[in-house]
């Protein structure tokens, strides 16, 4: 059941290893490859379906397993754990006090609109040692995550970093490098933006000392305090997604249509939003948006009990004399909530058992709702049909 | 819901030379306890929009610390949160004895479970209990045992009965109606909206009208929140969940979602404040509606001190001719929320429009 109908969230703190077995050594892939691997997979997983004889087979290589891999690395206590429990575990961001210290690679498989791992490293691991086998660990990566305590000293940790680019750049280009300058809240602004230089300043210096130019490095401030952290994920998994433009696209669209200030397709279990339009994001609406979808998934907790059959009977009987479903307009969640400041109300519409688009609307389109609705819902059916292309059919 | 019999306290004004005429209405509620029992904490979270994590900022409170809410129905709550340090309680049982004691509606008084020396919390417990049977006979007690989030879950009945019998029993003629609660979830909510409930006048006659609302328009509950607390003060649910067992109609099984849903509702309150940079009292939103496949809700502004809620099955005729009905029912509940203004649009009678 999707979890915006019964409001059930994922708690599972199993964080053993769940996705498939692991096979042979792996090699590199451009990003255009990965996408042509992963639709091939998924044609032959539909033809297998309609046919198990004439199947063709496996594409060789891991990336038609289709499951980008997240790593998150950086110095021992610099928050990599409490990251990853506080966006894929829905921990509250003050109980991380009581993480111990990762021992060994943890690996969390995730399953949502696109499936993916996040494995998070032990601090202390070098992996620069010839014992590791890089291309296990490198191979499918999607992005590497390196997180840098901004409250402590950082000088060591971005040796590090230079280090660990220099070894995998060579070999793997396209990897993305996302630096998350993180345990930001408490600076302040300006000591914030100095740090961000200061850290851009000295990879950039050490890399192009070594002959490596333009690496794909991006930098992000975060904290788990905030919504800051879901932000910078975001960003990353944005990277991620190979229908990103289309997906952004038809938000565009529909944000013109209805006028809306800025319209978000969230994942409704980690709140990571996986596209949204081109006007800026601002901080202030993506956390009213993503609290409402806390809202919803809170008040369908308590009222989405299952009714006795006697009752929904008495409901499909006369006068309506039709089925619940056909009773209501659309079959999925539908909120809409009219803030008073302004009049503007904040809609949200589920897309699938993952997904959920919100937007916030602009003043006074409360009476205009119906258009509104309408256009959200071919929007959705365009969002629908671009995910049937591209994704893999699980059922 | 003992509301019937605590309905009456306001109309036995005890003689005093302090009452005016026009205070009949402003009931005194004296917030009292040991000194960091929670007191202000608790007032600010109910009547504040504080979240629970915000009273750490909260110093001790110095003597008395008097305000006003508004309510539902007329009814204004002088509420007197007194600090609770010795010297202070000494003063409230000497000098200021006539002064805090006499006329008051209400005393919450709050212990501490963590406290280390109970038997003296008991001792302040019992002279204030002494001093408001010698002035204010007819108020009601309410006891909340607080903190309860400190305490191991599986100990926390057996060491609140224990108080709360120890507690009773020093209690004189009074019948204190005790309460378990914490800061830190919904148990404080459902305690003050019991007490709010006590305390609002005419609300049977709410609550008459909010079930032939809810009958009318075939809804699974009705609630009725006070605005600035959204506390819920009346609630109904249907008896037309019908099940195969005649006589039994089915409950939502969440037994303590009123509260849960106040507790959410002032979460996101918090959010749309920071959003809009209104300040946290200031009403938030207008309209919240909410269409899934199995039920469907919405929250209206209501009358000028009230939210309504509605839940009702799935269907979108039926969501949308509630949701008109109760826009037209408004006017009527006006008169009920504040009937001193008994204006001359008496006449237009709600509830009457079914369109379905």
């Amino acid at each position: 059941m999707p979890v915006l109908h019964t409001g059930r969230r994922r708690s599972n703190q199993n964080r053993s290893y769940n996705g498939p077995a692991r096979q042979g050594p792996v090699r590199h892939l451009s990003v255009a490859q990965l996408n042509l691997e992963r639709v091939y997979e998924q044609n032959r997983l539909n033809v297998q379906k309609r046919d198990g004889a004439n199947a063709p087979e496996p594409a060789p290589g891991t990336a038609a397993k289709g499951k980008p891999r997240l790593l998150l690395m950086g110095q021992r206590r610099s928050g990599k754990s409490s990251i990853s429990s506080v966006v894929f575990h829905k921990m509250p961001p003050n109980e991380t006090l009581f993480l111990e210290s990762t021992a060994r690679i943890q690996k969390d498989a995730m399953h949502s609109f696109m499936d993916f791992q996040v494995w998070d490293f032990p601090g202390q691991l070098n992996f620069m040692d010839p014992s590791f086998d890089l291309d296990a660990i490198f191979g499918e990566i999607g992005a590497l995550i390196w997180v840098i305590d901004a409250q402590d000293e950082y000088h060591e940790a971005i040796n590090r970093l230079n280090s660990t680019i220099l070894n995998i750049y060579p070999n793997y280009p396209n990897v993305n490098v996302e630096v998350f300058i993180h345990k930001v809240d408490g600076l302040s602004d300006d000591y914030k933006l100095d740090i961000q230089r200061d850290i851009m300043q000295r990879i950039q210096d050490e890399l192009s000392d070594h002959g490596v130019e333009n690496a794909p490095i991006n930098f992000h401030l975060t904290s788990i305090y905030n919504h800051s952290i879901f932000e910078a994920f975001s960003k990353v998994i944005q990277k991620l997604i190979p229908h990103l433009p289309t997906l952004e696209a038809l938000l565009n669209d529909l944000c013109r249509a209805c006028r809306f200030e800025k319209a978000y397709l969230f994942d409704v279990l980690s709140k990571i939003y996986i596209a949204t339009d081109s006007s800026p994001v601002d901080m202030p609406s993506y956390e009213i948006c993503s609290d409402y979808i806390d809202v919803i998934v809170d008040v369908s907790e308590i009222y989405a009990w299952p009714r006795p059959p006697e009752y929904i009977q008495l409901l499909e009987g006369p006068p309506w004399n039709k089925k619940l479903e056909d009773q209501t307009a659309c079959n999925d969640a539908e909120s809409c909530i009219v803030l008073t400041d302004g009049k503007r109300p904040i809609m949200l519409r589920e897309v699938n058992k993952y997904l959920a688009l919100v937007a916030i609307m602009c003043e006074g389109s409360y009476e205009k709702m119906p258009s509104v609705t309408m256009n959200v819902e071919s929007t959705v059916k365009g969002l629908t049909e671009v995910f049937n292309i591209t994704r893999q059919r699980r059922e | 819901m003992d509301q019937m019999n605590s309905l009456s306290i306001h109309d036995d004004p005890v003689p005093s030379p302090s009452s005016e005429p026009r205070k009949q209405k402003k009931k005194k509620v004296l917030l009292m306890g040991k000194s960091g029992s929670g007191k202000s904490s608790m007032r600010s979270i109910i009547f504040s929009n504080y979240i629970a994590k915000d009273t750490r900022r909260l110093g001790a409170t110095i003597d008395v610390d008097l305000s006003h809410v508004k309510f539902l129905g007329n009814l204004t709550l002088n509420l007197w949160d007194c600090g609770g340090q010795d010297a202070f309680m000494e003063n409230y049982l000497s000098q200021q004895r006539q002064h805090v004691f006499s006329n008051v509606g209400v005393l919450i008084y709050v212990f501490d479970i963590e406290s280390r020396d109970f038997d003296r919390d008991l001792l302040t417990y019992r002279s204030i209990i002494a001093a408001l049977s010698q002035f204010s006979q007819s108020a009601s007690v309410y006891i909340l045992v607080h903190k309860m989030d400190l305490v191991v879950p599986n100990q926390r009945e057996d060491m609140y009965n224990d108080r709360v019998s120890l507690i009773r029993s020093k209690s004189d003629s009074f019948d204190p109606t005790p309460f378990a609660t914490s800061i830190w979830d919904q148990s404080l909510y459902k305690a003050w909206a019991e007490i709010i409930h006590d305390l609002v006048p005419n609300l049977d006659q709410i609550e008459k009208h909010l079930g032939s609302l809810g009958k009318l328009i075939m809804a699974e509950e009705v609630l009725l929140f006070e605005r600035t607390s959204f506390l819920v003060v009346s609630s109904w649910s249907s008896k037309g969940i019908i099940t195969s067992d005649k006589d039994q109609p089915a409950q939502n099984p969440t037994y303590d979602r009123n509260e849960r849903l106040s507790n959410i509702i002032k979460n996101f309150k918090q959010s749309t404040s920071r959003y809009t940079g209104t300040p946290k009292s200031a009403e938030q939103f207008s309209v919240f509606d909410l269409k899934m496949p199995n039920f469907c809700m919405f929250l209206i502004k209501f009358t000028t001190n009230t939210y309504l809620g509605v839940v009702l099955p799935p269907g979108e005729e039926r969501f949308n001719a509630a949701k008109l009905n109760c826009y037209i029912a408004r006017t009527h509940f006006e008169d009920l929320d504040s009937p001193a203004r008994k204006s001359a649009d008496r006449g237009v009678s709600g509830d009457s429009g079914e369109l379905a």
